[in-house]
């Protein structure tokens, strides 16, 4: 298999996962395994799949709430990541966390953060650590099209730019912020031409198009690596289910949602693969019993994994105390 | 002779040459020499690296200072007042305080947040407030406020030690106190707090700012033949009850004297623990002397009306021992 070939099936392995996960933890909230908000990934594959992949194992990756695809591909292991919607003392963060607070440290994947626009600020100033420490390293921030109408981002956007800092931001434009369209809540609506009035290189890039994103990733970060500084990207997705399992979906119509499906990243990589002779039913039914198989184990360990004992429900307020240096 | 403000000065400057992580920023805190002149002449000494300007960005500097930290620096993140910190209230809160919880126990938030804190200076209501009252709630947060040049000098270096978040308040009426500081003034415990004046009589507890205002009417009390025993809290979380505890016990009559509104406050806290936790060492009700429930006029003579005030604590102590 070439280079290309690789990337390609390396790429719709990473976006199937993700959409298989989601599946079944729509059917795993319905048994009430998992509780709490759940905010599904579903249709918007390619962005986590495309900009994953191109961090490094010691660049920092700051995440939100609908971050389940996202924490997949940078490594985190499924079950870590399903036992923590468990509540399980297994899951990556200990059970205290849930759904929207994914955290893996060893992997500096930094969460999970439910505020939107709350994880910009932390995103800043890890890129200003590695900036300051001298260490080649990007800083990856996602947020969604919401996040642009917070005042935290655009003093982030600033701050980031006026110090030149080692940080990818990728908005994940999926048109809603909850139940409000986009152009229901932005005056402008071109969200990289506002990170663009910041003194930043900024484009919008298919994101329904997981081999545009990745490209789009790949140069944006060897820019930054370069030391250009900060880079915006726009990736327009869509997500096809509700924003939450809350979410009666009331405000957009169906055949709306139908049009975006026909854009799915999913299909779309396969045919090209297709049709390039990079795939064959039988390699698509392969990966697919080879995610079914993760995912199952996943159920497993998820569900054999121990609730913490009531008596420690006090514990990870403060650091276990240190000598005094 | 030595200022608070120098003394404040000397702990970062102290910091800032130990440890190559620590860097101090916020808004003014380079060419300004800080808001308070609190880190005057540090810019030439350390660098802009180190000693860095900020826009007016709260939310975007206290967040950056939180990632630096996990990202492996110790900042310390100055904000001008206490006031503007309000913008900063979801960093603050759902991010510095939060994250080690939320991350079952993998990301702790190695920072320092300093800022000025109080009333008086006829600046009205919108630059007048005590609100470490409010993060003193936080459960995440350790809250200290330095009232003395020792703990000026010597509590940021124990804060920047501390694997969590530390807010340390100086209270904008103590830039100007100055007395004898020991050349070998050093590092001071952030867990305890001390008694400043012993007495027999009355306890008052007050910390920050209005540990003068207690010390001045036990002096005011003492010519009564009333001997007050004043107890610095020094850290308002997590609060050192026993300390209170142990004083009413021998005083049997306690005062509270905090500069935060009535409602809701850290006097309320301490009121609530002595009555459960002593409440039969008590020989009279307590009092409390806290700032009147209006927001802060800027006319003198209402904002003096507003603040506790010395003659208000030997009130309030007339009434317990009466």
């Amino acid at each position: 298999m070439n280079a290309r070939a690789k990337r390609r099936a390396e790429l719709l392995r990473q976006m199937i996962r993700i959409r298989r996960f989601e599946e079944r933890c729509v059917q795993l909230y319905s048994a009430t395994a998992i509780r709490g908000f759940m905010h599904l990934y579903i249709g918007e594959e390619a962005v986590a799949a495309g900009v994953l992949q191109g961090v490094g194992p010691e660049d920092a990756v700051v995440s939100t709430y609908r971050e389940h695809g996202h924490a997949l591909a940078r490594g985190i292991p499924m079950d870590a990541v399903l036992a923590e919607m468990y509540g399980r003392t297994n899951g990556c963060s200990h059970g205290r966390g849930g759904s929207m607070h994914l955290f893996d440290v060893g992997r500096r994947f930094y969460g999970g953060n439910a505020i939107v626009g709350g994880g910009l600020p932390v995103a800043v100033g890890l890129a200003l650590a590695t900036a300051m420490r001298s260490r080649p390293l990007v800083t990856v921030c996602l947020f969604g099209d919401g996040a642009v109408a917070e005042g935290e981002f655009h003093e982030c956007m600033n701050l980031a730019a006026l110090w030149r800092l080692p940080i990818l931001f990728c908005c994940e434009n999926n048109l809603y912020a909850m139940g409000t369209r986009i152009d229901r809540e932005h005056a402008e609506t071109d969200l990289a031409l506002r990170a663009t009035s910041y003194g930043m290189p900024a484009w919008a890039v298919d994101g329904m198009d997981v081999l545009a994103v990745a490209d789009s990733v790949d140069r944006a970060m060897e820019a930054i690596r370069a030391g250009s500084g900060p880079h915006f990207l726009e990736l327009r997705t869509y997500r096809f289910r509700a924003h939450s399992m809350y979410d009666p979906d009331r405000y957009r119509d169906k055949s709306e949602i139908e049009r975006w499906t026909e854009h799915d990243p999913i299909p779309r990589l396969a045919g090209a693969m297709r049709a390039d002779g990079e795939l064959t039913d039988d390699d698509l039914a392969e990966l697919e019993a080879e995610v079914d198989a993760e995912i199952d184990e996943a159920v497993a360990t998820a569900e054999a994994g121990p609730l913490e004992p009531v008596e420690q429900l006090t514990r990870f307020v403060y650091s276990p105390k240190v000598e005094a240096r | 002779m030595t200022t608070y403000r120098e003394a404040l000065r000397a702990g970062i400057r102290d910091a800032l040459s130990s440890d190559e992580r620590v860097f101090l920023m916020g808004e003014d805190v380079g060419a300004y020499g800080g808001s308070f002149g609190v880190s005057l002449g540090l810019l030439e000494e350390f660098g802009p690296d180190r000693i860095r300007d900020t826009p007016l960005s709260e939310s975007a500097f206290v967040g950056a200072g939180i990632g630096a930290a996990i990202g492996g620096m110790r900042p310390i993140v100055e904000i001008m007042t206490v006031n503007f910190s309000l913008l900063a209230l979801d960093q603050i809160l759902n991010n510095a305080a939060t994250l080690l919880h939320m991350s079952g126990g993998q990301v702790n938030v190695p920072l320092v947040i300093r800022m000025t804190t109080g009333a008086g200076r006829q600046l009205a209501a919108q630059h007048s407030h005590s609100l470490e009252g409010w993060y003193a709630h936080i459960p995440g947060l350790r809250v200290i406020a330095p009232a003395t040049l020792d703990d000026a000098r010597g509590m940021l270096w124990t804060a920047l030690a501390d694997p969590d978040p530390v807010l340390l308040f100086e209270h904008c009426s103590l830039y100007n106190v100055s007395g004898d500081l020991a050349e070998d003034a050093g590092p001071v415990d952030i867990e305890h707090a001390r008694i400043r004046r012993p007495g027999t009589d009355v306890t008052l507890v007050a910390y920050g700012g209005t540990l003068p205002t207690a010390l001045t009417a036990a002096d005011d009390l003492a010519d009564r033949k009333i001997d007050a025993e004043v107890v610095d809290l020094r850290t308002l979380r997590p609060l050192d009850e026993n300390k209170v505890i142990e004083s009413v016990s021998r005083t049997h009559r306690l005062v509270i004297i905090d500069e935060g509104w009535r409602s809701g406050s850290l006097s309320a806290e301490i009121a609530a623990r002595v009555a459960e936790k002593a409440f039969y060492q008590l020989d009279a009700p307590i009092e409390r002397v806290c700032t009147a429930e209006v927001p802060i006029p800027y006319a003198k003579h209402l904002e003096d009306a507003a603040l506790p005030q010395p003659d208000d604590v030997t009130e309030a102590v007339l009434r317990t021992v009466g």
